[in-house]
């Protein structure tokens, strides 16, 4: 296994202005016999990030905060509406790159939630991991192939006799290893989960989380986390951004943002998430729900549910500065 | 203690997987898809075999002797004629007869179940995956479709074949024919299964892993989506099979099938029709019996892996 | 010491199929009382759920109690009719589930199912049933009840519709709530509201709640005590806090370091290795013997009983006194 130079700080990933518009209006004849306009749903809106080379970047948020669909935009699954993902360097929207982003699509793969849906049940295992092998052409002879396959099913925890069985013979656990053997199988550098372990139960999330760490260690690969677990999100993350409603409202470092979170939002999801190690806290009540991503809030999409809303913020969307995205932030009027 | 928690599992031949399946335990459990089944095999044999079994090859015209026109069953014969199931106006065995006829039934029959669902499996594969406009006409004609009985279109195929060809059929071409115009007429109910499959299919993680190893789409249409949508279709199939023998039957008896020169069990029907009022009987009913058969057995059999096939209904 | 509500004795429920019979529950044996919040936690085929549908008599075949006994108030109610058992459901026990569009008919307003539910299980009129209806509607924290009453179940957000299931379920004023799964389906800071609204039930109505989760963060939150299942099993029961922060199983030991937690930063999750067994392949002896660090010999041999520990029951053979004093 030739493994990349880690060069430290040094960009891997970068995002700018990335936007992505889905239109969910109802069928034309509907929308002319009833009257109503186009509804255009802004699932992303002007998000931008960087991620070394070798580190693990989370987004966290909850549902409709477009961190699925910011994943999917990155592998390159979804064409972006607005804005750029470059990828050592490597736009993957530029029509003039393509055949620098052919070059670049094996070193990028990606990890589903659902690891009964990621595997083709016709197929076995042994196959399912060696077609990345196969559609790159990076080994030649079956021989050989069989026995890099045996070498990816050892490396994830598996036994290399594992890839004559079929996908449902496994729990959905090994699944999930199967999957990320599958996207070692093209030497892929980057690895986008796209909550990997929400469909497990926990003791073997940890055993999956735990794997993916180690991998990270051997391999020097770099992660693009995405979950709505921030206990999960604590435990892998070297960086964490938090989304609402399409943006960035934070990006901070793992332990500032959990001891010393600076965005309202963030602080009202960290007091709400139920955890065992923090028992009988005292914590300020939650109010509201997520609005409707369809017809957000105009200004700052979080003030209906704010405490330190004024009217700027229900007028002017607020910029990430410092790594937080809040009026009140910038102006000096959260307390601390 | 240690034990190996991921260690290997010995994998078991397909043979032994189908034992232990449910299908094969909800095959065990009815006695009428068991009784169903039986009943196929044995059609399916005598017309396989037809040529070994036969007394008498009725395409022959050689071996027909007027002398032996009309001729009843054998227990209604005093137990001298040599036509177990008698003969018809021509002296043509009706048991040989009913054994080609049912070999020609059911080549119709399964040749135009494959031909529709060629058709409907790639359309519907096509509509389901690429969605959009295609989709759209794809679907557009086959709401189309479904507004014309499918004897009508069998007809109106057969019609503007033979007025192009004025008449100079051969048999094999008309063979070709009745199949194309059933391929014609089923194929909707194939392609809009395998559309709404499809549509179910494509948006799984297994697809989308496809296409992230740069695969194209034809080779995932091929290789991941079509293996995961047959499952339905081979329940159609199976119930089309029935019914695309009905209607080469129907197409035979009114007419505009295959010929009598080499009859099909609805060929049979129809030419023995006539006699049925004079008395001759077994002329129309043995291969009437034979249809009937026929088709109830493929759809017991149809009905049956449709509910095995679905795990609500259980 | 007064009766508890919801009294549970070595339940045992079995599924038959064309291979044999599985044992989905084994034996599990738990007391809820007055205004307590029983949690149930469990991996996926733990028979947690499996649990709370027993309970309420909700066992489809080929599933069955085949054994023990369930006692509401002293009375034992898994012998009775179907239809005694209907009776109960919806009037002396209350139920939640994860979706709340299963529980309320998308084709009536959420004002006409409540009242309807109302008028099954009282006997006030029309009009009364309705200030009823919005008084519980207030009092599940739905902001303008009188409005919102005459809306459907569309017109409600996620969080909303969940609380409007929790009114439906309080609508015969029960004596026991079985919540399963309620707040799975939410987003976290709707979650939040969930728990604090089932705490609540607890503490002003006296509402016994059986609160089936796999989120043992929720369970810490909101329970009073909890009940870890594994393999159709309580393996350990006991005072949340006490559970969470000292547990003694093994199981229980490896599944609370197997949890991340915001509180500390860990380095590395306790690992339990494997996954729970099939209901088809449940080991001898202790089912977590062969996932189990200090499993030994008898735990290959003989199934552990519940024994008390401090204010915890804990069915493994390491906390045995007469096997510790044997030895």
């Amino acid at each position: 296994m030739n493994a990349p130079v880690r060069t430290r700080d040094a960009a891997y990933v970068e995002i700018e202005g990335l936007r992505r518009t889905f239109d969910v209006s109802r069928p034309w004849l509907n929308r002319m016999i009833e009257r109503q306009p186009r509804q255009i749903l802004r699932a992303v809106d002007g998000v931008a990030f960087t991620i070394r080379r070798g580190e693990t970047f989370a987004l966290v948020g909850e549902s409709g905060s477009g961190k699925s669909t910011v994943a999917r935009m990155v592998v390159g699954l979804l064409p972006p509406t607005g804005g750029d993902v470059r990828i050592t360097g490597i736009s993957m929207t530029d029509p003039r790159q393509a055949v620098e982003r052919r070059r670049l699509r094996r070193r990028i793969q990606m990890i589903f939630q659902d690891p009964y849906a990621s595997m083709n049940p016709r197929w076995r295992v042994r196959r399912i991991v060696a077609e990345p092998i196969r559609a790159f052409n990076l080994i030649q002879g079956e021989a050989a192939i069989t026995g890099r396959v045996g070498e990816l099913l050892t490396l994830v925890g598996l036994h290399p006799d594992d890839g004559a069985k079929y996908p449902h013979e496994f729990s959905g656990g090994q699944r999930q290893r199967v999957a990320i053997a599958r996207a070692l199988a093209s030497e892929a550098e980057f690895l986008v989960g796209d909550e990997p372990t929400s469909a497990l139960d926990v003791s073997v999330q940890a055993q999956i989380l735990n794997l993916m760490r180690d991998l990270q260690d051997r391999l020097g690969l770099t992660y693009l986390f995405i979950s709505h677990n921030l206990a999960v999100v604590r435990h892998m993350a070297s960086r964490i951004g938090v989304m609402y409603l399409g943006r960035v409202v934070e990006i901070a470092d793992g332990r500032a943002l959990f001891t010393a979170p600076k965005h309202p939002y963030t602080r009202m999801l960290l007091d709400a998430v139920p955890d065992i190690g923090m028992t009988g806290r005292q914590r300020i009540p939650v109010s509201g729900e997520i609005p409707n991503p369809i017809d957000p809030p105009s200004g700052c999409a979080f003030n209906p549910r704010c405490p330190f809303a004024k009217e700027r913020c229900r007028t002017e969307v607020p910029e990430l500065i410092e790594g937080v995205a809040c009026h009140a932030f910038q102006e000096r009027r959260l307390p601390l | 203690m240690s034990v190996l928690v991921h260690g290997p599992v010995p994998t078991r031949s397909a043979l032994a997987r189908f034992r232990d399946s449910d299908l094969f335990a909800s095959f065990k459990r009815s006695k009428l898809a068991m009784a169903a089944f039986a009943v196929t095999l044995l059609l399916f044999t005598l017309a396989l075999l037809a040529p070994l079994i036969s007394p008498q090859n009725p395409y022959d015209p050689a071996q027909l002797e007027l002398i032996n026109s009309n001729l009843p069953p054998l227990w209604n014969a005093d137990g001298q004629s040599p036509f177990v199931l008698g003969t018809d106006d021509q002296g043509r065995d009706v048991l040989s007869a009913v054994f080609y006829g049912l070999r020609l039934s059911l080549l119709v029959g399964i040749l135009g179940v494959v031909v529709s669902g060629l058709i409907g499996i790639g359309l519907g594969l096509i509509a389901g995956y690429f969605g959009g406009f295609v989709d759209t006409l794809i679907m557009r004609v086959a709401d189309v479709q479904l507004t014309f009985p499918a004897i009508l279109i069998a007809l109106v195929v057969d019609g503007v074949a033979k007025a192009a060809l004025g008449g100079q059929m051969d048999t094999t071409a008309s063979i070709w024919l009745i199949v194309a115009s059933i391929g014609l007429s089923f194929w909707v109910q194939y392609a809009r299964t395998v559309r709404s499959s499809v549509m179910v299919e494509k948006n799984k993680d297994y697809v989308q892993a496809g296409r992230l190893i740069g695969l194209s789409s034809p080779v995932i249409l091929v290789r991941h989506v079509l293996p995961n949508v047959l499952g339905p279709v081979f329940v159609i199939a199976t119930i089309n099979l029935a019914l695309a023998i009905i209607t080469e039957a129907t197409l035979s008896f009114l007419g505009t099938g295959l010929p009598d020169s080499m009859p099909s069990l609805g060929t049979l029907i129809r030419t023995g029709n006539r006699f049925l009022f004079s008395g001759e009987w077994w002329i129309v009913a043995f291969p009437g019996l034979a249809l009937a058969g026929l088709v109830l057995a493929i759809n017991l059999l149809g009905d049956w892996l449709r509910d095995a096939l679905n795990p609500k209904l259980q | 010491m007064t009766e508890p509500v919801l009294s549970v004795r070595n339940l045992r429920v079995a599924f038959a199929n064309r291979r044999g019979t599985l044992t989905a529950i084994d034996d599990v044996s738990f007391d809820i009382a007055r205004g307590e919040i029983l949690g149930v936690v469990g991996e996926s085929g733990a028979g947690k759920s499996v649990t709370g549908s027993a309970v309420i008599g909700l066992i489809d075949p080929p599933g069955g109690i085949v054994g023990g006994e369930v006692r509401l108030q002293g009375e034992r109610i898994d012998t009775l009719s179907p239809e005694a058992m209907r009776r109960i459901r919806g009037r002396r026990i209350g139920m939640i589930f994860q979706d709340p569009l299963t529980s309320l008919n998308p084709l009536y307003r959420v004002g006409r199912q409540l009242i309807e539910t109302i008028r099954t299980h009282t006997d006030l009129s029309e009009k009364a049933a309705r200030g009823r209806a919005i008084d519980l509607l207030a009092e599940v924290g739905i902001p303008a009840p009188e409005r919102r009453i005459d809306g459907y179940p569309h017109e409600f957000s996620g969080g909303m519709r969940q609380r409007v299931v929790i009114a439906l379920a309080l609508a015969a004023e029960p004596e026991l709530i079985i919540a399963d799964e309620p707040t799975t389906a939410l987003d976290v800071s709707v979650q939040a509201q969930i728990i604090a609204l089932l705490k609540r039930l607890g503490t002003e109505r006296g509402t016994a709640v059986m609160l089936v989760t796999h989120d043992m963060g929720v369970i810490a939150e909101a329970a009073d005590r909890v009940a870890v299942m594994y393999s159709g099993r309580i393996a350990e029961i006991g005072p949340v806090r006490d559970v969470v922060t000292n547990p003694l199983h093994p199981y229980a030991k490896g599944l609370m370091g197997a949890i991340p937690t915001l509180a500390q930063e860990t380095d590395r999750l306790a690992q339990i290795p494997g996954s729970m067994p099939r209901l088809s392949a449940i080991p001898k002896g202790c089912a977590f013997h062969p996932r189990c660090p200090s499993a030994f010999t008898r735990c290959v041999v003989e199934r552990p009983n519940p024994i008390a520990v401090g204010a915890h029951q804990v069915a493994c053979h390491l906390y045995d006194r007469s096997e510790a004093s044997a030895a």
